[in-house]
């Protein structure tokens, strides 16, 4: 177990390594090894992943340890299949590292041990952390996508930065992308929250019980959905949705781990260590 | 052999006697020696090129021969058995047809020989020679002027030889540095920042206000890029503005319509001679909001400037003036400076591996091969044979020896008789390279 773990977490820092490289170097075939390694590395991480279902028999989201795992199981994937899609090579830069970082942090958590209930085995439930993941990684590269828009205009307006003039793509590209990424996460989140309130009535027999979890994912849903309308009807584009597009990322990660850590709610197993 | 002794004010070459090989001479004018004038003259047509070329065909001594001519050089480069004789012919046939006295023409022009003139022609197939180093146009050029000197049957195996070699060089030049890859001038360098603006050009509108001709340089490059865009002409006096959008089948405006416009247009270009600003930052802002935050590219060519620097302020929209494009520019000919040492040094590398082969083709070394070559597989067969008959006292080793000596000696006499003079009409270095390949003397 721990030995694939540390195979996963060097193929990433290969991968990172190998982006980082290109950041400097701007050869293709840099980015290319990366892509391939890192490809590498998900294969081997969907292994352990699918391993771990199999062998206790419910879906491994159940303790800090095994959502970390699958945090960056789900970034990994989808910015292999989104880089795949748009092309933003670049963005290698940011999500092969954070995918590290977040395994580092899963390595470091130790497994606690959680007697399952036979709640966690439903459908619905399955579906919706799978749902709420990918949504959640679409958001984390919309949010790196949106951090290379802010460098690049910066470089642009100061007339100073050359470096990064030359090494990222151009503003408008980088917004469609971005925007790509938050359309892609919000439709995901949207699924989630309603398969996650699909769940709540089968278990509890209500939609909503004002539990803090759930009312943070709605503001940060809220703040999502005032992302996209601003941009549809008053044409928020360019750095303003650059802005949100990091902000409506904060505000997910306060959902995400926040709201476990210092408010209390249900899915609390979920971050236990 | 290679001759190099030539400088730009002695076009008379040692004069050869015996059997010496011909050599890779270039004459020729450039937009170092010459001015723009002179150049202008010289400047072949197709036809008088192609009578450049019978004129050099005819002359006996002059093997190979082919012509470059752009608008920055007209150069031909020639392989001569007698460069002295080769060089005058020349210069007196440009005089006569271009009606240029022969003092103008001595000051300008250079003649290069042996590795020089080889260093010189691979380094303008790279773009190292080049007005605007790096400049991607040349290398089509050279292809071209080849192609015509070889579909004439003026070229033969060294020319060919050299400018396949010259091609191959330029291409490692391109993607082995980074000369070609930076934008040099004003235009390039708008271009290139409106590529980081905008993902692509295609399709976008750019406005023109004001219609000088440092506008129109400015506003070409960027038009090639905006295939299926749009051109918007604004001047003070609206003929002129009309005149200039017909040329680009863009359409003209008036300069009240500059407001307006600013919701509809992407790249801005502004040259006018107005002491104030043109458009403030009260014109864009507004606008901003109608076009939805897309993106606005001021290039701002005047001096005094006609774009509000506060401008840039605003989101989605950038100014660049022509003190921040000359930054870019600079900073970019510095790169294609520390590039252009790595150019040269592989210009150099292949001038080495060159100037070898070009060597070998030489007589003496040929026959000099040619001769350890049989005396190697002599000595190779002859101990063979001496060791399955040791019987053999010494004397008759030594007479065996002698024999095969004396062999290879009248095995050679009528080829290197036959090689030092082939014939006052043949290409000496056609038969050398054969008798290289046949005897496979280059391995």
């Amino acid at each position: 177990m721990t030995s694939i773990l540390f195979i996963i977490i060097l193929l990433y820092l290969l991968s990172s390594a190998g982006y980082i490289i290109f950041l400097f170097a701007q050869k293709e075939i840099y980015h290319q090894w990366s892509y391939r390694i890192m490809m590498a590395g998900f294969a081997v991480h969907t292994v352990l992943i699918g391993y771990e279902f199999f062998r206790i028999g419910y879906f491994p989201a159940q303790n800090l340890h095994q959502t970390l795992l699958f945090a960056g199981w789900s970034l990994a994937g989808v910015f292999l299949l989104l880089k795949y899609r748009y092309r933003l090579n670049i963005l290698g830069v940011y999500a092969a590292p954070l995918t590290t970082a977040i395994m580092i942090a899963a390595f470091c958590v130790p497994a606690v041990v959680v007697t399952p209930t036979p709640l966690f085995k439903s459908l619905w439930l399955i579906l919706h952390i799978v749902i709420i993941f990918i949504a959640e990684a679409s958001m984390a590269l919309a949010c790196g996508t949106g951090i290379l828009y802010l460098i690049q205009e910066h470089a642009i307006k100061t007339k100073t930065n050359r470096f990064f003039l030359k090494r990222l793509p151009s503003l408008e590209f980088l917004d469609r992308t971005g925007y790509a990424f938050i359309v892609t996460g919000f439709t995901m989140l949207t699924i989630g929250l309603i398969t996650g309130f699909v769940y709540a009535q089968l278990v509890w027999g209500k939609f909503w019980s004002w539990d803090n979890k759930e009312i943070w994912s709605v503001i940060t849903w809220l703040i999502y959905a005032a992302l996209l309308h601003g941009r549809l009807v008053a044409g928020w584009r360019g750095r303003r949705a650059a802005i949100m597009a990091i902000i409506g990322f904060a505000a997910l990660l306060f959902t995400f781990f926040g709201v476990n850590f210092l408010l209390e709610g249900h899915h609390d197993e979920f971050t236990k260590w | 052999m290679m001759n190099s002794q030539n400088g730009n004010e002695d076009p008379s070459g040692t004069p050869k006697t015996g059997p010496v090989m011909s050599d890779i001479v270039l004459i020729g004018v450039n937009h170092k020696t010459a001015p723009v004038e002179l150049r202008e003259k010289l400047a072949l047509s197709d036809e008088e090129a192609d009578n450049a070329m019978k004129s050099l065909q005819k002359m006996p001594y002059v093997n190979e021969a082919m012509i470059i001519s752009t608008c920055n050089r007209v150069e031909v480069i020639m392989v001569t058995k007698n460069q002295t004789l080769a060089v005058k012919a020349l210069s007196s046939f440009i005089s006569k047809t271009k009606n240029i006295p022969p003092k103008e023409l001595q000051t300008s022009i250079y003649i290069l020989s042996g590795t020089r003139s080889i260093t010189h022609v691979f380094r303008v197939a790279s773009s190292l020679d080049s007005m605007m180093i790096g400049e991607p146009q040349i290398l089509g050029q050279v292809k071209e002027a080849f192609k015509t000197a070889v579909t004439k049957k003026n070229t033969g195996l060294i020319l060919n030889r050299l400018m396949h070699k010259a091609f191959s060089v330029a291409k490692r030049v391109r993607s082995e540095t980074g000369i070609g890859g930076h934008a040099v001038s004003i235009s390039y360098a708008a271009v290139e920042l409106a590529k980081k603006i905008f993902d692509s050009l295609d399709g976008k509108t750019v406005l023109l206000v004001g219609a000088g001709e440092m506008a129109e340089l400015a506003v070409e490059h960027l038009i090639r890029n905006t295939a299926s865009g749009n051109l918007l002409v604004a001047n003070r006096t609206f003929s002129v503005g009309v005149e200039l959008a017909n040329r680009y089948n863009g359409n003209a405006i008036r300069l009240e319509e500059i407001p307006e416009k600013l919701k509809t247009v992407d790249i801005i270009i502004s040259s006018t001679g107005s002491p104030d600003y043109v458009i403030t930052r009260n014109h864009v802002k507004p606008a901003m909001r109608s076009r939805k935050n897309r993106p606005l590219f001021f290039i701002d060519i005047a001096v005094p400037r006609d774009i509000d620097p506060a401008i840039n302020r605003i989101s989605n929209a950038y100014v660049y003036d022509i003190d921040d494009l000359q930054g870019v520019i600079n900073e970019n000919i510095e790169t294609r400076n520390a590039e252009s040492i790595k150019a040269e040094r592989i210009v150099e590398e292949s001038v080495i591996k060159f100037t070898e082969w070009y060597e070998s083709l030489d007589v003496i070394p040929t026959i000099i091969d040619l001769r350890e070559k049989l005396h190697l597989l002599m000595n190779m067969e002859l101990s063979k044979t001496l060791q399955t008959l040791p019987h053999l006292s010494e004397n008759d080793q030594v007479a065996f020896q002698r024999m095969s000596e004396s062999l290879i000696k009248k095995i050679l006499h009528d080829p290197t008789l036959f090689l030092k003079n082939p014939g006052s009409h043949r290409n000496r270095s056609v038969y050398l390279d054969f008798t290289r390949k046949l005897f496979n003397l280059d391995k």
